[in-house]
C-alpha cells in the first residue's frame, strides 16, 4: 500500500457528500468518511442536521410541480392570450 | 406604501408551480388543478386593469385562484344537487344527516389538521424558493421536487455535475435558513 488511505475529509468535501446523500447519490465509502468527519467537526454536524431536516420537510410537505408538458401548454396558451390582450 | 406592478410575462415562470401546489392541496386532482391554474392566469390577464397595486402580484393571483376554487366546488355541488345524489356513506349517528356540501368542504376530516399543516408548509417552501436567484431555484426545483437525475439536469441546462452540486449547495443553505425563519 503505497498510497495512504485518505480518511480525513476537508469540510467543503464533507458538505458536498452530505448534499449528495440527501439525494442518495453518495457511495458507502463517502458516507463512512463523512460520518468520521462529523465526529470531530461541529460545523459540519450542524450543516448535516439542517440539511436532513430540509429534506425531511420537503418530503413531508408533498410539494409537487406542474408536469413539464402541461407547463409548456399553459405557457403557450397564456402567451396567445397575452398577445390578444395587447392587440385590443 | 409601495405601488405594486404587474408583469404578466413572468407570471408562469414565477407563480405557476406555486399556484399549482396551492390548488392541488385543495382539489386533490392534477388535471383539475391544471385547469384552475390556467383559468386563473387568463382571468388575471383580463382583469389587469382592475389591479389597484395595493397587494403584491402573488397575493393578487392567489385571491383570484381562491375564487376559482370556490366556483369549482360550487359547480360540482350544484351538479350533484340536480341529480339528487345524497351520499351518506357514514352511518354514525353523529354524522347522520350531514349534508354532502359539508363532506366536500372537508373530505379528510381525520387528517384535516395534518393536511392544513402540509399545505402551509408547501406554501412556505414555494415562498422561499421564489426568493432564490432564478437559476438556483430552477435547479433546486428540478432536483429536489421533481426528483430528476443529476445527469439529466446537467444535459438539459448544459452545466457540469460539479457546477450543479455547487448550486444545489447554495440553494439548500438558502432554503434552510429561509425556512428556519418561517417554519422550523
Amino acid at each position: 500500500m503505497s498510497k495512504k488511505l485518505n480518511i480525513k475529509l476537508p469540510c467543503s468535501e464533507a458538505n458536498h457528500v452530505c448534499d449528495k446523500s440527501q439525494y442518495k447519490e453518495s457511495s458507502i465509502w463517502e458516507k463512512v468518511k463523512l460520518n468520521i468527519h462529523l465526529l470531530y467537526c461541529k460545523a459540519c454536524r450542524e450543516y448535516s442536521k439542517q440539511n436532513s431536516k430540509l429534506s425531511f420537510i420537503i418530503t413531508k410537505s408533498k410539494v409537487t410541480c406542474m408536469d413539464k408538458k402541461n407547463k409548456e401548454c399553459l405557457k403557450n396558451e397564456f402567451e396567445k392570450a397575452l398577445k390578444e390582450n395587447k392587440l385590443k | 406604501m409601495t405601488n405594486h406592478q404587474l408583469n404578466p410575462n413572468k407570471w408562469i415562470d414565477l407563480y405557476a408551480d406555486y399556484l399549482f401546489n396551492y390548488t392541488i392541496s385543495r382539489v386533490n386532482n392534477r388535471d383539475i388543478a391544471q385547469d384552475l391554474v390556467q383559468d386563473t392566469f387568463l382571468a388575471a390577464l383580463k382583469s389587469m386593469k382592475n389591479f389597484k397595486g395595493e397587494a403584491n402580484e402573488r397575493t393578487w393571483l392567489i385571491s383570484i385562484l381562491k375564487r376559482k376554487i370556490i366556483d369549482y366546488y360550487r359547480k360540482i355541488n350544484s351538479n350533484k344537487g340536480k341529480a339528487e345524489v345524497r351520499i351518506t356513506s357514514n352511518n354514525d349517528s353523529e354524522t347522520d344527516g350531514d349534508w354532502l356540501e359539508e363532506r366536500v368542504a372537508d373530505p379528510f376530516d381525520k387528517t384535516a389538521e395534518d393536511t392544513m399543516q402540509n399545505t402551509e408548509l408547501g406554501e412556505a417552501i414555494f415562498k422561499c424558493l421564489a426568493k432564490l436567484p432564478e437559476k438556483q431555484a430552477e435547479i433546486f426545483r428540478m432536483k429536489t421536487i421533481e426528483g430528476l437525475e443529476t445527469e439529466d439536469i446537467c444535459k438539459e441546462l448544459n452545466i457540469t455535475a460539479s457546477n450543479l452540486w455547487v448550486i444545489i449547495h447554495r440553494a439548500r443553505t438558502a432554503m434552510a435558513s429561509c425556512l428556519k425563519e418561517n417554519w422550523f
